[in-house]
């Protein structure tokens, strides 16, 4: 499909997505500038704030976003799911170059000036509105302008929070590896970014000496100017306007469901198969989807979210922290007593299919060397480079264990990436091992081969739903629609839907609904 | 008796200043008084506290003991805005406002005092025109596109918008070439016994203070040395005065220098 094709297809989604990113950024920004400036003016007038406030600004400035967005999602008030979190995070990060600039502007300002100022009988207050704040004005937008340029950019992020926003665009993108998806986000990502850096820059111009001078003879210019800034925030308030309006989809009261996902293909689909059926069967669905590492797991925990698709081996191992066993009907009871107790979560029947650690190497290694079983691999692995997912270099059951576990030595450290993109490395040469998913869809179209766990290390990943039980009582349909599902999807059948979405770019929703109808549900 | 006889404007009693947190006074124990129409130079060398004599009498500083009058009140009696409103003050390169036009700038004061608008502009050009700048040239320039002796200008204008009674100028020409610096010390006379301003005027330059005083105060580590009409002033006898005077004739000095350094 070419990026015009796609474009043309998605143009409506693209739209909505543009307009929360705008939403975001703009609300964002409005917000950290009206603390920004009051407490950067304050700093400059008690000297004994300054070190510590922008001390702590700064800090916050440095937690990567992911992170700050980890902290905030269990707290009340601010955290949660959702818009409200991407914007508290946005204002943290926004509000150090505001305040920072603030401050350094008028403190930048001509001590002979501000004594001129002083000896001809200004009050402070005059003296703050009409010589520091218009010789600071350069400074302090250059804050703003980088601020906004940050938020842009961490707008992208706030999509895994479930945001919204272009960032949608993009992991989405970078999970199927599709560039129109890429593109699709980060073009419009980056000409906003360039758009608002280049305005607020017209607008830190208007602010100096030597544009006064050049454009009093030029009222037309500065007529342009003040068009070209009305446009800019007409654009912003509408993107406000619209992105505000509540989601007809979530204005029903009772008898609402928050269906989430991880952010991964099948996570989604697995969401969206519970979306559907529930929407059928006249239950008002809000969807949470694509949230990334375990804010799924804390969203549930904290009540923001109603249900997510899991596999009982990683609620065993990274959640329980237990160490790997193998016995699935183990590990399912297991979990669901534990949840109950520590969590007062509800773990729906096992959906019928596994979802392991696929150890992956290209088909004509496999044919050449005659690999069948991890074992195998051993005497080749020190000449070859293994590429592995974040999720899999950390946790339990993961890297450490598994190459003891089979006293496997690599070329190297491992690569760790991105886990959409090993399937992709592999296929092109540029590892010789991955770690995939055992019903990622494509496995078969990249001619890759899963080598069987010999030593039975990895633990069972049974599909499963995790509920909140007063989601279950108040929505009996829920329950309903659970038990349908109960052993109702084959690992064959998930291959396939994967692949559908993954290898052919089909809509994921579209993917769902013939599944549903081929089912009968 | 004199006292209630000569009224002074300004008046020093026994004024000390020390920065909190310093052991040493910067000024100490300063007595002097500024009669109407006079100008009184406060001639030292930098760090001698003259600066700080100043900024005393606007109430940029308070006393650290003594006290400072001026129009027979206190200056920590005077409301600090009310007191600064009524007095001019020129620093030097003028501390304009960059981001104001000339105009703008002359008409500060007025503005703070809520003339009206037709009001300000006539005094800006009037002003403007006393100390030798076209105002249909100049008003609308910004200071930035200025010479040095033109800011100054303007600075000296800016002091005297709202006609304040009192005018206090440090080193208000010192960072002016000598030709700038002595046209505009000419035009400062001029303008100053027109008006029958009183000023006090800070500088390191002996001859501006011959030139433009009515009285000289020679100030050295925050002590006054002597107080004396320019005619005195020349005559006298205490050493730093003498070294003063002498610098006045380091020209012809430095002449000779020169050609016994010659092999």
């Amino acid at each position: 499909m070419t990026f015009g094709n796609f474009l043309q297809q998605n143009w409506p989604e693209l739209l909505t997505l543009l307009r929360q990113h705008l939403w975001l950024v703009f609300i964002s920004t409005l917000i950290a500038v009206a603390i920004g400036i009051p407490t950067g003016i304050l700093l400059t007038r008690k000297q004994s704030l300054r070190g510590p406030v922008l001390g702590v600004a700064n800090v916050m400035q440095t937690i990567p976003s992911l992170a700050l967005f980890g902290f905030l999602i269990p707290l009340p008030f601010i955290g949660g799911i959702g818009a409200r979190t991407a914007i508290v995070a946005l204002v943290l990060y926004a509000l150090m170059p505001i305040m920072r600039n603030t401050v350094t502007g008028i403190l930048g300002v001509d001590r002979n000036v501000r004594e001129a100022a002083v000896a001809m009988g200004m009050t402070d207050r005059q003296i703050l509105w009409q010589v520091e704040l218009p010789l600071a004005m350069k400074v302090i937008l250059t804050g703003v302008r980088v601020a906004t340029v940050i938020a842009v950019g961490v707008t992208t992020i706030a999509a895994e929070v479930g945001a919204g926003g272009l960032g949608v665009y993009i992991l989405r993108g970078l999970r199927q590896y599709d560039n129109n998806l890429l593109l699709a986000g980060a073009v419009p990502a980056a000409l906003m970014a360039l758009t608002a850096d280049f305005s607020l820059g017209l607008l830190e111009q208007r602010f100096s000496v030597d544009t006064k001078i050049a454009s009093r003879r030029r009222m037309v210019v500065n007529r342009i100017f003040l068009g070209a800034i009305g446009l800019i925030a007409l654009v912003g308030a509408y993107g406000a306007w619209s992105a505000s309006r509540p989601d007809p989809r979530s204005a029903a009261g009772a008898g609402r469901v928050v269906v989430a996902s991880k952010d991964f293909t099948e996570s989604g689909l697995l969401a969206e198969i519970v979306a559907q059926m529930l929407e059928a069967r006249g239950v008002v669905v809000e969807r949470k989807f694509e949230l990334g590492g375990n804010l799924p797991h804390d969203a549930l925990v904290a009540g923001q979210i109603d249900l997510y698709p899991e596999y009982t081996g990683t609620a065993y191992t990274a959640i329980l922290k237990h160490p790997p066993i193998t016995d699935p009907r183990v590990v399912y009871e297991q979990v669901k007593t534990e949840y109950a107790e520590k969590f007062k979560l509800a773990v729906s029947e096992p959906l019928g299919f596994e979802n392991t650690f696929a150890i992956l190497v290209r088909g004509a290694d496999a044919r050449r060397l005659g690999l069948k079983t991890i074992s195998d691999v051993a005497p080749h692995a020190r000449a070859w480079r293994a590429g592995f997912g974040q999720d899999f270099m950390s946790r339990a059951d993961g890297y450490p264990g598994f190459s003891k576990a089979y006293g496997l030595k690599f070329a190297g450290q491992p690569r760790e990436m991105n886990l959409s993109l090993t399937y992709i490395a592999l296929s092109t040469g540029q590892v010789d091992l991955i770690a995939g998913n055992s019903t990622e869809g494509r496995i078969a179209a990249l001619d890759l081969v899963q080598l069987e766990d010999d030593r039975r290390y990895f633990p069972p990943y049974e599909a499963v739903y995790l509920v909140r039980p007063t989601a279950l009582t108040a929505v009996p349909t829920l329950a309903e629609v659970l038990k349908k599902l109960a052993g109702a999807i084959s690992t064959d059948e998930m291959r396939q839907l994967n692949y559908e979405v993954d290898a052919n770019k089909r809509g994921q929703a579209e993917v769902v609904r013939e599944w549903i109808k081929s089912k009968g549900f | 008796m004199p006292e209630v006889a000569d009224n002074p404007l300004v008046e020093f009693d026994d004024v000390s200043f020390t920065h909190p947190g310093s052991a040493s006074p910067v000024i100490s124990l300063l007595n002097f008084s500024v009669q109407r129409g006079e100008i009184l130079v406060l001639l030292g060398e930098s760090g001698c506290g003259k600066t700080t004599t100043l900024k005393l009498v606007n109430r940029l500083l308070l006393p650290t003991a003594g006290k400072v009058t001026v129009e027979g009140r206190t200056t920590t009696a005077w409301d600090s805005i009310a007191l600064r409103r009524r007095t001019g003050y020129v620093i030097q390169d003028g501390g304009l406002f960059p981001h104001f036009t000339v105009a703008k700038n002359v008409g500060l004061v007025p503005a703070l005092e809520k003339w009206d608008q037709p009001k300000i502009k006539r005094r800006v050009d009037e002003l403007l025109s006393m100390v030798g700048l076209e105002p249909n040239v100049f008003a609308d320039r910004y200071p930035r596109e200025l010479s040095g002796g033109q800011r100054q200008r303007v600075g000296v204008a800016r002091a005297l918008a709202a006609e304040p009674p009192l005018l206090l100028l440090d080193e208000p020409f010192g960072a002016l070439d000598p030709l700038t610096r002595a046209s505009l010390q000419t035009q400062f006379a001029a303008i100053t016994k027109q008006l029958n301003k009183t000023a006090i005027l800070v500088t390191h330059d002996v001859r501006e203070a011959l030139m433009l005083g009515s009285r000289i105060g020679l100030m050295h580590e925050g002590k006054l040395l002597l107080l004396e009409t320019p005619e005195d002033f020349l005559k006298s006898k205490e050493s730093r005065a003498l070294a003063y005077l002498e610098t006045l004739k380091l020209p012809a000095k430095a002449h000779e220098r020169s050609r016994e350094e010659r092999p």
